[in-house]
């Protein structure tokens, strides 16, 4: 690679490598975390507001999944996807849409369980205006998201955090192909083993910003979200 | 919530549909080497395959023992390893179709250059071993089952040294690949052993170098083969031999022998010699 192969030069200097890297990674992670909202936000609000057998025992289950390992959650699905696994005819493994499966995993139980201590909360305040109102569970549901949506935002950004700063499922499910799985912290990863790291480093700092703008952005969201609603 | 439901349908749809538009895309899966990886060698080689083939190939870069497990699932259509004793048995098993030598480079013995052993310019690489062994200076396996890895235990055996029964704390197996192994020996001062090719591409060197080479036990060759299509019916099996058919080429083997580094030449082409 000649020229300056700093990742800060190869960023400014528009390498279609690098960018091609930036760009998988934001759309795994962005895709992982859109699918993880819409199962874990109505998930979360649906745990938060009915009462059923075993209720408590879900709680701690999505609680405890926030923490399960992402290498764990990768190994078992690359044994899913496997051409030798129950769903390998699709050929889904070492393709982006593996990652998204993986990443997807891993960030929906942060959503849920962070948004059922939101809607939770926001239940204790709103609880006697919408039984007076006696509105149904479905209603109630949506009602309390719609509220509590720019809390919810940071719920999202958590799980964002988490899909875009993990290596450990996506380089299993992916195999870190360059140009076609290979994403910013697979590279880290590659870079670091290759002991160019120096370049490792530099692709880790322009992750931290990446991650920084998106954040702020969100902010910016929100902040106009509720100077709109009032 | 419309929003939200449009999204999660069209994102859906675009994980069902870009699976087969991927599918027919004229691309391999080869499960190789860390080291051909971290050599550079497919860096520089596979483009140039792409220019003459249109043929993308898609490299997952692992130990020979899990590429060639990979394999075995059917998850990949070519491994490219280097492991004879286990490219034979991958055979035997009948999980591949035929097995090609391709190239060779060898292994050499790095250390600090403070050298606490003392092995420097030895050549015979069992005595070097045996003397690590008996001084106790830090060793870093890669414990990973990986090519480089088979080869340091023959070696340890060549040394008449049982490793499983005679390691100590000073034989750290770090179960990772050759250039977190490096990285590892160069932050504590080890002897490790690596294939040439991912030491002279490895950009940490540190005060590391190269305490013991030449010997022909660390001569270390690289064989292809076709995952057996009639196991694994995914195997693209068309394209994976063309892969194979281009690297045993005089074109394909002039690639190999073109590639070098500050001038130094890291593979050596074999694919004529038959007992490789």
């Amino acid at each position: 690679m000649p020229g300056d192969t700093s990742a800060f030069g190869l960023l400014l200097a528009g390498d279609p490598a690098l960018l091609a890297i930036v760009r998988l990674s934001l759309a795994v992670s962005l895709s992982a975390t859109a699918l993880a909202a819409v199962i874990g936000i109505p998930l979360g609000a649906a745990v938060a507001l009915t009462r059923f057998r075993g209720r408590e025992g879900m709680i701690v289950f999505l609680n405890a999944m926030m923490g399960v390992p992402p290498v764990v959650i990768g190994l078992t699905v690359f044994l899913l996807l496997s051409r030798s696994g129950p769903l390998g005819s699709f050929g889904l493994l070492f393709t982006p849409q593996a990652m998204i499966v993986a990443q997807t995993i891993m960030v929906t139980p942060i959503i849920a369980a962070l948004t059922r201590q939101t809607v939770e909360d926001l239940w204790a305040e709103y609880r006697d205006e919408l039984t007076a109102m006696n509105v149904g569970p479905l209603r109630k549901i949506a009602t309390l998201v719609w509220d509590a949506r720019f809390s919810l935002v940071t719920t999202l950004l958590a799980g964002f955090g988490r899909a875009a700063s993990e290596v450990g499922s996506i380089i299993i499910v992916g195999g870190n192909i360059e140009g076609f799985t290979r994403t910013m912290t697979t590279a880290i990863a590659l870079e670091t083993s290759k002991g160019d790291l120096s370049l490792a480093i530099g692709l880790g700092i322009v992750l931290i910003g990446i991650v920084v703008i998106i954040n702020a952005l969100a902010w910016v969201v929100r902040r106009a979200g509720e100077a709109y609603a009032g | 919530m419309h929003t939200r439901r449009s999204l999660f349908v069209a994102a859906l749809g675009a994980l069902l549909l870009s699976a087969p538009a991927l599918a027919q895309d004229k691309s391999i899966v080869v499960a190789s080497t860390t080291s051909t990886q971290d050599s550079g060698l497919f860096e520089y080689l596979l483009p140039i395959f792409k220019q003459k083939t249109g043929i993308t190939v898609k490299v997952i870069a692992q130990g020979t023992g899990q590429a060639l497990d990979t394999g075995r699932r059917g998850d990949a259509d070519v491994v490219f390893v280097h492991a004879k004793s286990a490219e034979l048995k991958f055979l035997s098993e009948g999980q591949g179709v035929k097995r090609y030598p391709v190239m060779y480079n060898d292994f050499v013995l790095i250390g600090p250059k403070s050298d606490p052993a003392h092995v420097k310019g030895m050549t015979d690489v069992a005595k070097a071993f045996q003397t690590i062994k008996d001084k106790k200076a830090s060793f870093i396996s890669r414990g990973d089952r990986s090519g480089t890895n088979i080869a340091e235990l023959k070696l340890w055996k060549d040394a008449g040294i049982d490793i499983d029964k005679d390691k100590g704390p000073w034989y750290k197996a770090i179960g990772q690949g050759m250039g977190a192994a490096l990285n590892t020996a160069q932050a504590s001062g080890a002897y490790v052993l690596s294939d040439r090719g991912t030491w002279i591409h490895f950009k940490n060197k540190g005060d590391l170098e190269i305490l013991v080479e030449g010997d022909k036990r660390m001569f270390n060759q690289y064989g292809v083969m076709l995952v057996n299509p009639a196991k694994h019916p995914n195997v693209k099996k068309d394209l994976g031999q063309q892969f194979i058919d281009w690297l045993i080429s005089p074109e394909g083997q002039k690639v190999i022998a073109n590639y070098k580094i500050n001038g130094q030449q890291l593979f050596y082409p074999d694919a004529t010699d038959p007992s490789a």
